[in-house]
């Protein structure tokens, strides 16, 4: 095995800033003149606002401002927009209603920015916030996604808070198939909302610069360059050339980061409004939980149509998906596009049909977390498909297997639209079963059973689109940006290799990756690469990190850049060795005249490029390339997890007690960074189905508003993973690489519930709380005992 | 968190005085939910009087049958103490299960006690080890001392200095945890001594409370087989979104049973 290039297991390079307390977020850099800026956000979840007295707290110590959404609105401030037009089954575009920083008039969810507050220190921001006087008329809140279309009006732009009625899939094909089948499995399921409790906070300084007539925005967002075209382009009316916006160390964002926020923007008109002052916003931990976008929460009626011997014949989901109060920058593609586009799973299921009604609610915006549609999508294929084995009295492995896209289908046109340009199913499967030792589950389950334990089995056959995304596919389906990815790779006169790229790290190792990546394309030692990121100042364009982007398409643009560099080099190369350019190759960092032992490093191909001395004609000096990459697809992971457990029947606890996960991420570029990102999904994933969900009460209140109430899982909740890989390469990308980041967090629910619910012989809902699974293990026992 | 005057006196007296002296004053013990409390801006305190100066609410000794804790002592100390683990194990072992490592170098038996947390472990082992709460007026008993929701006995100007635990035969702490807190859903700390058998339950309802039948079933036959048949009733238990109070009467027979197998040894 290399030890730094491609497939190497290389250390996080970026660890040692990490662990030891060196990293630089937002919320350590410090600006001179800095003022803070304290948000005054609505306790309750929908009333007229009647009036903002903002009198007193002007007046309190330390107060340069108190502003409220009217003075955004004489400056002419924009909505925050969501970037995705989905188009209804009507071929109307989705309801709109604008999301102002700070409301006008009204207020739709506890947390909603009603005012803001900026003063001299934290602590007179915070005193003086609470001194502003609103007047609420109460409305009725809504908040049951199932009752949402019957309950008080959020927006008049949105009757019946319905935001959109969409559909996907071919109906009359799906009722035909339903007509002919000979078994239907129908399934109830609700797949819980969560918070994303990134472990940094998010965090914004606005600074406006009077000299040079400019902006300096940092954020803690996934995506430095996008939301800079959304603040500029949409909401502040900025010209983009005088705004730079830095995303430094990031700790997680899970999507939550993604989206242009309310604060950072606020934060930026009011250091213009105040002369240049910078202004600093960092969000307490119980702000976090109130306002960054929440991310699931559906409510979904599926049905699975079978032949006799348990071919699939069809399927048909019916989804309300709520969406919160207001549309986040890309609320309406996560339930549509990224949802049902995936309902064809592994399966070769000839028919696929798809409703999915958006619904506003009074509970914060809900946008993409870790999966984004995906989990969704597979909970609902990989819960029915379970519960369609347990109706047929089959094994669940070998239903999967018998209705598993075959290898020669591949490029496989699925009934939901995705082209899905290869995979390898059937041996995934079996490593799967292999490692768990399937064979000897009876055993064990008998044992566990001899201790007073119900063991349960439960498989996820998932698969995902990842790398997004091709630019004209996503534009056709509404999409407001393209989705491609830049990158530009310097050398430096000494050799050295500086790689600027628009993809954002913020946990995923990017710095590590990518220098392996480099090192690998230029034969350049991997500690003399360095790469840039997370600063539109200094890196040329770029989109970001969401949707297990950042190989597939950032790497991508790594590699044409490094081509190019190759290219060129090659021209002085073939100048300084007196040959033709048509004889050079280049391999390992040596640039050779084919069929003799003539060579030159690549480091002294950049000496001369820089120092150009002695050089071609016609060729331009430096060394120093950028490329862009658009995706020619999505990319297809799909893996087999299998999770065991045992319930205590006494009190409802569920061990889980082996995991397996055998995933096909293609090619990768490092093992252990991949194992660390499908640990780390799964632990998300088991979180979901076993511990988290954001709950609110029926006032609209969030009962699950601090660490107290919301569950986050932990190390002491987890077996070991147990992890294997698979391989087949991506077919239309230079890599072939697919992407890992989302995968865990994709398999696991499901996994996760086909193993309770196996444990409990009863279906239910996530999270699988101790109570719930006690009520059902009591019953079961009961039965039993009858 | 608001301004507020800070005071750090080194005497049980001038703590006293500083308590009495402002209606508005609070102690200051480790500081795990007072301060917590403040940086939510849901207590303004006008003065927080911090008792860590003053050593003679710190530590653990011997007295006669029983062991004398410290207000001040924090859970890791009465974790890693000689005597409690040699003479009270199971009160070693629920210090050791409070918290987290950083929560339980701060946070102190005084502070637990005196707060009255319906979820707080140091409750049941206060009434089901039968101690004494000994404060800078009088001696509290454990049946009189917990109240209600966060209510004990102590009155204004009041403030507990120790509590002393008398040595069981055989005693057990059963905890069944809160998903997300890792509090008490329910806490059974079940105790033989020479005069009977206590049982002290937390979590379970708004204050620690005992259950005498079971106490009394269990003095008949220490096993768990004796608490077989004696039905907890949900009627004034705690109820929220993660056990409701059926379940929670269902854990209080689940972990009391636990706590006499861990008891016999
Ligand atoms: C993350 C976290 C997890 C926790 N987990 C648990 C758990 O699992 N189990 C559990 O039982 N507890 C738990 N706690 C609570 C913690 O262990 C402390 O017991 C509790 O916070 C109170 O103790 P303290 O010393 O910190 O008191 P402080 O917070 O300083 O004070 C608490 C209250 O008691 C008063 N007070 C303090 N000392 C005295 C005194 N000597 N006399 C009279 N009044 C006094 C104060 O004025 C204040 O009102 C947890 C706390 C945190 C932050």
């Amino acid at each position: 095995m290399p030890d730094s290039g491609i497939g190497a297991a290389v250390k996080r390079r970026e660890d040692f800033r990490f662990i030891t307390g060196r990293g630089r977020y937002v919320d350590d850099i410090n600006r001179p003149g800095q003022l803070y800026a304290s948000f005054v956000r609505a306790p309750i979840a929908h009333a007229n606002v009647r009036g903002i007295d903002t009198a007193e707290a002007e007046k309190a110590p330390g107060v340069v401002a108190v502003f409220t959404g009217e003075d955004l609105e004489a400056d002419g401030v924009g909505s925050l927009p969501c970037g995705w037009v989905v188009t209804d089954k009507h071929g109307e575009p989705h309801k709109a209603p604008p999301h102002w920083p700070l409301v006008r008039g009204k207020v739709r969810y506890v947390g909603d920015h009603v005012a803001v507050v900026i003063a001299e220190t934290l602590a007179q921001a915070r005193d003086a916030a609470e001194l502003v006087e609103v007047d609420y008329e109460d409305l009725d809140p809504v908040v049951d996604l199932a009752q949402a279309g019957e309950g008080a009006q959020l927006h008049d732009e949105a009757p019946g808070n319905l935001c959109y009625d969409w559909e996907l899939g071919d109906k009359a094909a799906v009722d035909a198939a339903f007509e002919q089948a000979a078994h239907v499995t129908k399934l109830d399921l609700v797949n819980n909302r969560l918070i994303p409790n990134a472990m940094e906070p998010r965090a914004a300084i606005g600074e406006y610069d009077v000299g040079s007539d400019s902006y300096t925005i940092y954020s803690t967002s996934q995506n430095p360059h996008l939301l800079r075209l959304i603040l500029c382009a949409f909401v502040l009316n900025l010209p983009e050339h005088k705004v730079r916006v830095v995303a430094p160390d990031v700790g997680g964002g899970f999507g939550s980061k993604i989206y242009a926020y309310a604060e950072e923007t606020v934060c930026t008109w009011a250091s213009k409004k105040l002369n240049g002052k910078p202004v600093k916003w960092t969000a307490e931990r119980s702000e976090s939980f109130l306002s960054d976008a929440h991310g699931r929460d559906h409510v979904t009626h599926a049905e699975l149509a079978m032949d006799a011997e348990g071919k699939f014949l069809a399927l048909k989901v019916d989804t309300k998906a709520n969406l919160g109060a207001y549309l986040s920058s890309f609320a309406t593609a996560v339930p549509t596009y990224l949802y049902a586009t995936l309902l064809a799973g592994q399966y070769a299921t000839p028919a696929v049909h798809c409703n999915v009604r958006g619904y506003f609610t009074s509970t914060a915006p809900v946008d993409a977390y870790r999966g984004a549609g995906r989990p969704e999508a597979t909970y609902v294929i990989e819960r029915i498909v379970e519960v369609a084995a347990r109706d047929m009295k089959m094994d669940p492995a070998e239903l999967r297997r018998k209705n598993f896209i075959q290898p020669d289908q591949f490029p496989y046109q699925t009934p939901v639209a995705l082209v899905y340009d290869i995979g390898d199913y059937e041996p995934t499967l079996d490593k799967a079963l292999e490692m768990i030792g399937y064979r000897d589950f009876a055993q064990r389950r008998a044992e566990s059973e001899a201790r007073g334990k119900l063991r349960g089995i439960g498989f996820s056959a998932y698969i995902e689109a990842c790398g997004i995304a091709p630019s004209a596919v996503v534009g056709s389906l509404g999409a407001g940006v393209g989705l491609w990815e830049s990158a530009q790779v310097r050398f430096n006169p000494t050799g050295s290799v500086s790689v600027f790229t628009g993809a954002h790290s913020h946990g995923q190792g990017h710095e590590t990756t990518f220098a392996q990546l480099v090192s690998e394309k230029l034969g350049v030692p991997y500690e003399q690469i360095d790469i840039v990121h997370g600063d539109t100042g200094q890196i040329p364009m770029g989109m970001g990190t969401y949707g297990s982007r950042s190989l597939a398409v950032g790497g991508s643009a790594i590699v044409k850049a490094c081509d190019k560099i190759v290219e060129k080099g090659k021209k002085i190369a073939a100048h300084l060795m007196e040959a033709s350019v048509d004889d050079i190759e280049f391999d390992g960092g040596q640039f050779k005249v084919a069929g003799t032992d003539k060579a030159k490093g690549i480091g002294e191909i950049a000496f001369t490029a820089y120092v150009p001395h002695n050089y071609p004609e016609g060729v331009e000096p430096g060394l120093d390339e950028t490329a862009f990459y658009d995706p020619l697809n999505f990319t297809y992971p799909a893996g087999v997890h299998i999770a065991e457990v045992e319930v205590d029947p006494d009190t409802g606890e569920t061990k889980i007690v082996d995991w397996v996960a055998v995933d096909d991420f293609g090619k990768v570029l490092n093992p252990m960074i991949v194992e660390g990102q499908v640990h780390g999904g799964i632990a998300q994933g088991v979180g979901q189905a076993l511990l988290e969900s954001a709950v609110y009460d029926d006032s609209g209140q969030l009962v699950t508003g601090s660490y107290m109430d919301y569950t986050m899982p932990r190390a002491d909740d987890f077996c070991e993973f147990r992890v294997g890989m698979t391989v087949s390469e991506c077919t239309h990308n230079p890599l072939g690489v697919k992407g890992c980041g989302e995968a865990g967090a994709i398999a696991a629910p499901a996994a996760l519930m086909n193993a309770i619910t196996d444990a409990l012989g009863a279906e239910i809902d996530m999270p699988a709380t101790r109570e719930k699974v006690w009520r059902h293990a009591q019953a079961k026992l009961k039965a039993a005992a009858e | 968190m608001y301004a507020f005057n800070y005071h750090r006196p080194n005497s049980l007296d001038a703590a006293a005085q500083a308590l009495a002296a402002n209606e508005d004053a609070k102690l200051l013990a480790g500081g795990q939910t007072m301060l917590p409390t403040m940086k939510q801006r849901l207590a303004m305190p006008s003065d927080l009087i911090d008792l860590s100066g003053i050593a003679e609410l710190r530590g653990v000794c011997e007295d006669g049958d029983a062991v004398v804790v410290g207000a001040m002592t924090t859970h890791a100390e009465v974790a890693a103490n000689e005597i409690v683990r040699s003479k009270i194990p199971a009160l070693a072992k629920l210090a050791d299960g409070i918290g987290d490592p950083q929560v339980r170098n701060r946070g102190t038996l005084g502070g637990s006690i005196a707060n009255a947390d319906p979820a707080a472990d140091y409750p049941a082992a206060v009434v089901g080890l039968g101690a004494t709460v000994k404060t800078n007026k009088r001696e509290i008993a454990a049946d009189d001392f917990f109240v209600g929701l966060f209510e004990t006995a102590l009155e204004p100007g009041e403030l507990v200095v120790s509590v002393r635990f008398p040595v069981p035969e055989a005693a057990a702490y059963a905890k069944f945890d809160h998903p997300a807190s890792r509090y008490a859903i329910v806490g059974v700390m079940v105790a033989r001594t020479g005069g009977g058998v206590r049982v002290g339950i937390t979590g379970a309802a708004p204050s620690a409370f005992r259950q005498t039948e079971m106490e009394q079933a269990l003095a008949g036959n220490f096993a768990p087989d004796a608490l077989d048949g004696i039905s907890v009733s949900a009627d004034g238990l705690n109820g929220d979104i993660h056990a409701s109070a059926e379940y929670r009467a269902h854990l209080v027979g689940v972990m009391a049973k636990r706590a006499v197998i861990a008891a016999r040894g």
